[in-house]
């Protein structure tokens, strides 16, 4: 896990401490909005204590422009404060807390953190990949490929304007000695032409005696 | 998880897929389909999908009814004519016995077999078929056929039904991952020609088997009828299904060879040669209906004799001329498979009829430069051409006592088709024809 949970107030609720510690969780505890640096997973906010003060705090984080998912720790007292303030938090726990709750929210908290916040995206004109879903598109189409011609494309996208020979393709795509030698990379790339439709076909162009490349030469740029 | 098995159930999960459509295909060749839940897809990639196959052609057995159907995940596609909002996806599937292990009954596990031999010889074999068919406007038996058009070889129509039809086909084709090559009108009214790309000789019959259900399904969407029938019209070329074929050794065309006047390696002869010494016993799979012998006829495009030749159409084995530069395309064609074989058979058939060849090292006969058409059978004996089998009855005998196709087919699918065919071919003798009727009616 690289990056920090971040946690207000300083000092947490000894429960907080004791469950994110269990949790193998990395995390900081800050003590006002203008502190947080860097990069953040997430955001656990104790409302019970101070609730005007940590609503406060998470519309701080908010103007700062940290998109993290923002975890309310609230008792069922407060729960009419949350009314109107649908943008400043992700998701809540009811206190006291379940340190089993607590734990299965933080841990689907950190993968939307992973996922949906920042899924990584291949981006090469009209066609986007992405990474962590493995899906594509071209001009907002989305491309129904199988997973070898996925692999293919996304190899090729991630260097565009490099040609690649067959044989390093076959090596690095399909990664062992695949048995249909380097036909079969003709045979896929003739795949991926005909899913991307004529008008896009030429994303991939035939470099005569050596082999693909995708996109513009550095020298069209 | 295998990636493979991983990336289906992420974009089923992600396209919100509604329906897997679970494809195989019987020992006829006719398409099968079951549909699944996407819920249901871990566990068929896990356990297969169990269900009774003693009601597919093929498929029964005495002692046990049961066997499992195996999705391949490499195959998974979208159907580009789902619904959009409730997209559903087809995957092609192996059948296994309950214990896990290959059925030998399914059509996919013959042509693995037969792949895995070419492999053990350091070959992969490609296929390039050019599919033809005839739309008509309805599919009635009853009624007398209608064709959409007049058209001819290459025409292009205004008043051409079937051209936007073929285009809207092509479109689904390609986005099915399966690359077309040419398309165009045939020589005979109504007739069409899609030739596919080649690629690796099961996914070729897994396309063959999609294009076939592509075709008919968008000429029944326009209320037309597509039929892959050799032979539906009197006094007209039928629909073949010339195959182009090629063994690669790696990168390299093992049918080529520079230094030769044919451009022909020593692989490539002995391949040709083991094509015609066992053509005979191959074309009950090539050509597995009553209906295909009438398409084997003199003229039409179709194949007598057995023989092979370079520019002669007349040949049953043709060797494409090839480009300078192109020497990679080095391929044969076989000219006597049918658009109603099952793809997964006759593929395997040729494939180990070549090899069988390859394995010898087989002599090639001589090219044969005559018009072949032309020729009475008594002259082509005697230029030693051998005919091949004018009926279905004839090829059945000829496969029976074939241990090279028993061997091919294996002996569950090589029993079971000979007593399927063997019926078939019973039931089309007992019949009184419209020809009798006309000849001899009025004559006795």
């Amino acid at each position: 896990m690289s990056e920090p949970l971040l946690v207000y107030p300083t000092p947490p609720p000894p429960e907080l401490v004791r469950t994110l510690d269990l949790g193998g969780f990395n995390w900081k505890a800050v003590s006002s909005a203008q502190e947080p640096e860097g990069r953040w997973l997430g955001a656990v906010i104790a409302v019970d204590e101070d609730p005007e003060d940590a609503f406060g705090f998470c519309r701080a984080l908010h103007r700062r422009g940290l998109d993290i998912p923002v975890l309310l720790l609230i008792s069922g007292t407060h729960l009419n404060e949350l009314e109107m303030r649908d943008d400043l938090y992700t998701d809540f726990c009811l206190t006291p807390f379940h340190q089993r709750e607590l734990e299965a929210r933080l841990a689907h908290l950190v993968w939307r953190s992973g996922t949906t916040m920042r899924p990584e995206l291949i981006e090469y004109g009209p066609l986007v990949l992405n990474v962590d879903t493995y899906q594509a598109s071209i001009t907002g189409r989305p491309l129904d490929l199988t997973y070898m011609e996925y692999e293919l494309l996304k190899f090729l996208a991630s260097s565009p304007g490099k040609v690649f020979t067959r044989e390093t393709l076959l090596s690095r795509v399909w990664g062992y000695d695949y048995f249909g030698g380097a036909r079969t990379v003709d045979v896929h790339v003739r795949r991926l032409r005909a899913k991307l439709g004529e008008e896009h076909a030429g994303l991939i162009t035939t470099v005569r005696s050596v082999g693909y490349r995708f996109g513009l030469s550095r020298w069209e740029r | 998880m295998e990636p493979q098995k991983d990336y289906v159930l992420r974009t089923v999960e992600e396209r919100g897929v509604r329906l897997i459509r679970l494809w195989f295909t019987d020992v006829l060749g006719q398409l099968k389909s079951v549909a699944i839940s996407p819920a249901e897809l871990a566990d068929a990639f896990d356990e297969g999908l169990q269900f009774d196959g003693s009601a597919i052609d093929g498929f029964s057995r005495v002692q046990e009814s049961d066997v499992l159907a195996v999705p391949d995940a490499a195959t998974f596609e979208l159907l580009p004519w789902a619904d959009p909002e409730e997209p559903s996806g087809r995957i092609f599937c192996d059948i296994r016995n309950p214990d896990g292990t290959p059925f030998e009954g399914d059509p996919r596990w013959v042509m693995r077999r037969s792949l895995a031999k070419a492999a053990e010889m350091g070959y992969t074999f490609y296929t390039a078929p050019e599919v033809e068919f005839f739309y008509f406007r309805h599919g009635d038996p009853d009624q007398p056929l209608v064709p959409l058009d007049n058209a001819s070889y290459f025409d292009l129509t205004t008043a051409d039904v079937a051209s936007p039809m073929r285009k809207r086909t092509i479109t689904m084709l390609e986005a099915m991952g399966i690359p077309v090559e040419y398309s165009f009108h045939e020589d005979s009214p109504s007739q069409h020609e899609i030739d596919l790309r080649y690629t690796e000789a099961l996914s070729m019959a897994d396309n063959v088997m999609t294009l076939r259900l592509v075709v008919r399904k968008l000429a029944l969407d326009r209320d037309l009828h597509a039929t892959f029938m050799p032979k539906p019209l009197n006094g007209v070329q039928g629909s073949g299904m010339h195959t182009h074929m090629s063994l690669f050794e790696h990168d390299v065309n093992a049918f080529h060879d520079a230094g030769d006047d044919y451009g022909l390696s020593k692989t490539a002869k002995s391949f040709i040669a083991g094509l015609l010494r066992h053509a005979r016993e191959i074309t009950a799979t090539t050509n597995q209906l009553v209906n295909s012998y009438k398409r084997l006829v003199a003229g039409d495009e179709a194949p007598t004799f057995v023989s092979w030749a370079r520019n002669n159409r007349s040949a049953l084995v043709r060797v494409p001329v090839v480009k300078p530069g192109k020497e990679s395309s080095t391929r044969v064609e076989y000219r006597a498979l049918d658009s109603a074989a099952n793809p997964y058979l006759a593929f395997s058939a040729v494939l180990a009829a070549g090899l069988k060849g390859v394995q010898e090292g087989y002599e090639l006969p001589d090219e044969a430069v005559a018009d072949l058409y032309t020729m009475s059978r008594g002259q082509a004996r005697a230029s030693g051409f051998e005919e091949l089998p004018m009926s279905l009855s004839e090829a059945l005998d000829v496969l029976e006592e074939s241990p090279l196709m028993a061997d091919v087919l294996g002996e569950h699918i090589h029993e079971w088709f000979l007593r399927n065919k063997r019926a078939e071919f019973a039931e089309y003798r007992r019949e009184v024809t419209p020809f009798e009727l006309r000849r001899y009616l009025n004559t006795w």
